[in-house]
């Protein structure tokens, strides 16, 4: 049979009922205003590791809360916890505990994976 | 309302105060209007075009001083009120000159202060030279003399939203709801002063949900090309020569972003005034956690105290527009006749 060199291709739409959002409410019950997060992007843009890799807090954020966790669990390594962010935030987010909530959240999960 | 009478001690002299004692005088009452600049008007004198028609605050003026020229009504400029007391069912009013003044009932129209830009320091407000507020950009569309510090002609511009406003680190959680039509209504006007400029909007949210503001922000992009980024600006700095350099994450793109401009435009928020704080303490009337007058109900005492006898108009009770300021000014004087009949009987 003739191979025609298709593929099915994977859907590139949030599946927000099939997604996991335990990360974001482990990190919300611990650290409620997380969610308080409007988007505006103060944090990433006074972020020096965001000036140089491609590390967004605001899209962290974001992804965490749709449950799009997989993209998150590497990045959230390049954060320094230098907290600069948490001066900026309009909100009052306390942004360096979400990101050390979420990597204790990534690191229980990987712990007690079967 | 021929049978009206009764005197009113109306406190502030801007646009709620003059249309409510220019109402007050036609309904037959006698209004003391108390002003603490030697002008009335208020913020009125120093803006240039209003929002959302660009009409002359001048016009507006001058139609509010035909509103209190009127026998009932007397003017007393460049005087305060160092307090108030009960007396019987009326007030006595103490003035910063030693007159104490008879009243049925008191109108706080005490108004706003515009935030301290200063106070968002990392936006170089009285550091940097070309950092100025909105109201400082009104100063110069009026006195025509828009240019920068040093001379020259901005070419590229940019406005930042939300100064002092929906910001917890200042101690504000409230929206001043008026800054980002002032803001596309102060584009629009630099464009038509400097046809060359490039104008960036830096905001959070655009909230135009005031009558014509949506057309106004479409006409903005759609005739004259201003541009919006949506993102925080989190800091300001300057180049080697002098350029100022705004940091910013353009959210929708998802990637930080920098830009260099010759001038940048700080959207300065609205606060409870110095001056109501002040008179709220004296009187014991009751303030909100956004520290402005708290109406006795949102919905249907939006002019009435905690008090009786003592009402508000316009924005000493929240951000308000002229337009707002002016209807809510006419909603205090139904309250003020209602409430004078009621004691009266």
């Amino acid at each position: 049979m003739e191979k025609f060199g298709f593929a099915l291709s994977k859907a590139r739409v949030i599946d927000y009922d099939a997604n996991d959002r335990a990360i974001a409410d482990y990190i919300l019950e611990r650290e409620p205003s997380f969610g308080a997060c409007i988007e505006c992007g103060g944090c990433s843009a006074t972020c020096t590791t965001g000036n140089f890799t491609g590390f967004s807090l605001r899209e962290i954020h974001i992804l965490l809360k749709r449950g799009e966790n997989e993209q998150v669990r590497k990045k959230i390594r390049k954060c320094m916890l230098c907290g600069k962010c948490s001066l900026v935030c309009p909100r009052g987010v306390n942004t360096r505990n979400v990101v050390f909530l979420a990597r204790q959240a990534f690191q229980k999960e990987e712990d007690y994976a079967v | 309302m021929p049978d009206m009478t009764g005197s009113i001690v109306v406190i502030g002299g801007g646009t709620a105060g003059m249309e409510a004692a220019g109402q007050l005088a036609k309904a037959g009452l006698s209004v003391t209007l108390i002003e603490k600049e030697k002008d009335m008007g208020g913020h009125l004198k120093d803006w240039y075009h209003l929002f959302p028609d660009r009409r002359s605050s001048d016009e507006v003026l001058v139609y509010l001083n035909d509103q209190v020229a009127h026998e009932n009504v007397k003017l007393l400029a460049g005087e305060t009120v160092s307090g108030f007391h009960k007396k019987g069912h009326g007030f006595i009013v103490n003035t910063g000159s030693g007159e104490a003044l008879n009243a049925d009932a008191i109108l706080m129209a005490t108004g706003f202060d515009l935030f301290r830009s200063e106070r968002k320091e990392e936006y170089g407000y009285g550091i940097y030279d070309n950092v100025i507020t909105s109201a400082d950009l009104e100063k110069m569309f009026r006195n025509r003399e828009l240019k920068l510090k040093g001379g020259g002609k901005p070419e590229r511009i940019g406005i930042v939203h939300c100064v002092g406003s929906r910001d917890e680190k200042v101690g504000n959680l409230y929206c001043s709801k008026l800054c980002c039509v002032t803001a596309v209504k102060q584009a629009i006007e630099l464009k038509k002063n400097l046809s060359d400029c490039r104008v960036f909007c830096f905001y959070m949210d655009m909230r135009m949900g005031g009558a014509l503001y949506e057309e106004l922000y479409r006409e903005a992009q759609e005739k004259h090309g201003i541009g919006f980024i949506r993102g925080k600006v989190s800091e300001v700095g300057v180049t080697i020569d002098n350029k100022l350099v705004v940091k910013v994450e353009d959210t929708l793109v998802g990637r930080p972003l920098k830009m260099e401009l010759d001038m940048l435009v700080l959207m300065a928020g609205m606060e409870m005034s110095e001056e109501g704080i002040k008179l709220a303490e004296a009187g014991k009337l009751n303030r909100g956690e956004n520290r402005f007058f708290a109406p006795a109900d949102h919905h249907f005492g939006s002019n009435k105290s905690n008090v009786k006898g003592i009402f508000y108009a316009g924005a000493c009770t929240a951000p308000m527009n002229i337009t707002e300021t002016i209807s809510h000014a006419r909603g205090a004087v139904t309250d003020i006749i209602n409430y004078l009949r009621s004691i009266k009987k």
